[in-house]
């Protein structure tokens, strides 16, 4: 043990590499990505964006049963995955669908739990993406787990875990960070402080100086992020990463955030928050910043966006029909008898509803 | 004074909160949300606005520390109402409903009581993802030391919900989400004792419907379609889970002499179980044929395509009562 925890703090203020207006900041004490990383970036929040808005409006046309967008942190959605190997895991929140996406799950797979048709989408260890998970931090403990196992089985994955500012607040949070630390597990954990938990501000969550300050008390090293400046995610994120892989073991990374939409198409932010709190943020837009660093020609960035959009559209305006079957197939590795019976005794009733007409 | 106002579920929930809060000034209203935003429901809407930020407020977000802090409360003097958000996220609290709430007042002989409610929007109907649609009330009907309630009507969501709010015992006061936006004239001045007590809904002679929470709706609606048919069918609500109004209910049973309970939690261990076992063990030479329970399958609650083909509706319920070894069929 050692007593000095200094080197556990984060700084004083979010690490950022490129402002608002595109233009590198001085003495970041970083190194910019390289402009390849950069363009590779910024086609996938292009994208990003495309698939946040194109959801949006299919819950508008009906399509969707709710969609908890990440519009304006797609920096974050975009960079968690990209920092990341083959082998590597991702852990995501509902809220971080579009992580999933840029980790390769296909997008229509990837809302399949938002439009209804079935809960997860995806083959987690397709793409090791685990499922979506709503109840919060619930995800953060499996992480560990996956995280841990890795190390056993003499794997080099690292996992990273996705959390959101009020989901810090709940015990599994706490447990997680704990057993990271003392088992030194290979776990990134990014909380994406977007300020807000449905209605409640980040004030009334914590009293601590930033949620990555968190860290220290579990001997976790923290560090703050610009949420909305990709260049400086794709740093603090990729190092947090690689000293995960080289075996020192879990971090914690707090990037700094807005959620600019309500917090689903069911929520009314008029209630609790201002339209002009709202309209500082777009100025700070992850996307306008790194396209104004870049000034490259975004012409097939866009092409690719609308082709993804088309997909989206495409299978979501595909309605499956449910297979009653399914209702019974997967509760057990086999399925017990009475569940044998409640099958049979579903097919029987669609049977003669079928035959009265 | 008798008061009639047309209210939903939902409003007569807010207005039993503001009533209490007003006539007891310890009667604290505290959970995620419940603040400025008034729940994701609107149950606690305006409360923050009316009694001040000390009486009603958003905490941290985690379920147990919300339970545990109402406990610590409820120990010193306050009435703690808190909301879970959903059934699902009430799960967090568990250790603390179980170990604590519901065990205070046992392990300390008597002598600490813990008048707290604990609100959960409950089951399903409402076309929701995963962990919003819950029947969760077997894990707390099944805990010794909780009493557990589920209206089915505004007027039952008042009283019982005031009644909840001072009771000496800790309630567990589970919303039937999808009754929520549903109407009613509701009676707000006398209010007959309702924890403990199951109604009558609907007179019938030929079986009767056992149904609470979110099921009574569906039982209700069965009996009307079986009335067209011919069959005469009465419609008993329990409102109270724990306690069980076995009279109440065992009467119904045998004055009909046939009975089928219709729920829409999972049928095995469940608390339709709980109540095929009482009244076969009370009414056993009154039966004319087994009784019979319409419930939801036995798998995780299924995605919003799949609702339809889970949760019990008219037509299962008919099918039960046609098995129900009618002599002249
Ligand atoms: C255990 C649990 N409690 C409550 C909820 C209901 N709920 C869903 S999202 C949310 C707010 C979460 O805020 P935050 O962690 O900041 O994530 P964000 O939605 O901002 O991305 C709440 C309270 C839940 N999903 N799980
Ligand atoms: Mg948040």
């Amino acid at each position: 043990m050692t007593g000095d925890a200094d080197h556990l703090l984060p700084s004083d203020t979010p690490v950022a590499l490129i402002d608002p207006y595109g233009n590198p900041v001085a003495d970041a004490g970083r190194a910019l990505p390289d402009e390849a990383t950069l363009q590779r970036a910024l086609a996938s929040l292009i994208t990003a964006r495309r698939l946040n808005d194109q959801a949006y409006a299919l819950v508008r046309q009906g399509r969707l049963a709710v969609y908890p967008s990440s519009h304006g942190q797609e920096a974050c959605q975009v960079v968690a995955a990209q920092v990341l190997a083959d082998g590597d895991w991702l852990f995501p929140t509902y809220r971080d669908t579009v992580a999933a996406v840029e980790r390769g799950v296909d997008p229509v797979e990837a809302l399949t739990l938002l439009k209804g048709d079935w809960h997860c989408g995806w083959d987690p260890y397709e793409h090791r993406v685990a499922p979506h998970a709503t109840p919060l931090a619930t995800q953060l403990p499996h992480a560990v787990g996956v995280a841990h196992a890795a190390r056993l089985r003499g794997e080099k994955t690292v996992v990273m875990a996705l959390c959101g500012d009020g989901g810090t607040s709940e015990g599994d949070f706490h447990e997680a960070l704990n057993f990271a630390a003392v088992l030194r597990a290979p776990v990134v954990f990014l909380i994406q402080n977007n300020e807000y938990a449905i209605s409640v501000p980040l004030a009334r969550q914590t009293a601590a100086p930033s949620l990555a300050h968190k860290g220290v008390g579990y001997g976790i090293p923290g560090e703050r992020v610009d949420g909305n400046d990709a260049a400086a995610l794709l740093s603090v994120l990729g190092e947090a990463v690689e000293r995960a892989r080289a075996g020192e073991g879990p971090q914690l990374i707090e990037a700094h955030t807005y959620r600019m939409q309500a917090h689903t198409n069911a929520d009314d932010a008029t209630r609790y928050r201002n339209a002009e709190d709202v309209e500082a943020w777009v100025a700070r837009d992850p996307i306008v910043r790194l396209s104004a660093y870049l000034k490259t020609d975004e012409t097939a960035f866009r092409e690719q966006a609308e082709r993804v959009a088309e997909h989206v559209r495409d299978g979501l305006n595909r309605d499956i029909e449910p297979d009653p079957a399914l209702l019974f197939a997967h509760v057990y590795a086999t399925p017990t008898p009475q569940l044998r019976e409640q099958a049979d005794q579903l097919t029987d009733e669609l049977e003669r509803e079928g035959a009265l007409g | 004074m008798t008061v009639h106002e047309k209210l939903s579920m939902a409003q007569a929930l807010n207005r039993a909160l503001r009533d209490a809060m007003t006539e007891d000034p310890t009667v604290v209203v505290f959970g995620e949300d419940v603040g400025p935003l008034g729940g994701v429901f609107r149950i606690t809407d305006g409360l923050t606005a009316d009694f001040g930020e000390d009486r009603c407020f958003d905490t941290p977000l985690a379920e147990s520390g919300i339970v545990g802090v109402a406990v610590g409360m409820a120990m010193n003097g306050m009435r703690p109402v808190v909301e879970m958000q959903f059934d699902a996220f009430a799960y967090p609290a568990f250790e603390q409903i179980v170990s604590h709430v519901a065990k205070m007042r046992n392990r300390t002989r008597g002598r600490v009581a813990l008048p707290m409610v604990i609100r959960i929007p409950y089951a399903g109907g409402i076309g929701g993802v995963e962990h919003h649609c819950d029947s969760s009330e077997a894990y707390y009907a099944h805990t010794p030391g909780l009493h557990v309630v589920t209206p089915s009507s505004a007027t039952d969501a008042y009283a019982l919900l005031r009644e909840a709010i001072a009771s000496p015992d800790p309630v567990v006061f589970l919303e039937p989400k999808k009754l929520y936006w549903s109407k009613e004239e509701v009676e707000l001045g006398s209010r007959p004792p309702a924890i403990g007590r199951a109604v009558v809904r609907r007179e019938g002679t030929d079986a009767t419907l056992i149904a609470y929470g979110p099921g009574v709706p569906i039982a209700l609606e069965a009996a009307e379609v079986a009335d067209r048919e011919g069959r005469s069918l009465q419609v008993v609500d329990l409102r109270s889970i724990v306690p069980f109004d076995d009279e109440t209910v065992c009467a119904a049973v045998r004055s009909t002499g046939r009975a089928v309970v219709v729920a829409e939690a999972a049928g095995f261990a469940s608390v339709s179980s709980e109540i095929v076992a009482r009244v076969t063990e009370r009414c056993f030479h009154s039966l004319a044929a087994p009784i019979r329970r319409v419930t939801g399958f036995d798998i995780p609650y299924p995605p919003p395509k799949y609702e339809h083909l889970h949760l019990p509706g008219v037509d299962r319920v008919l099918d039960a009562v046609d098995t129900l070894q009618w002599e002249d069929s």
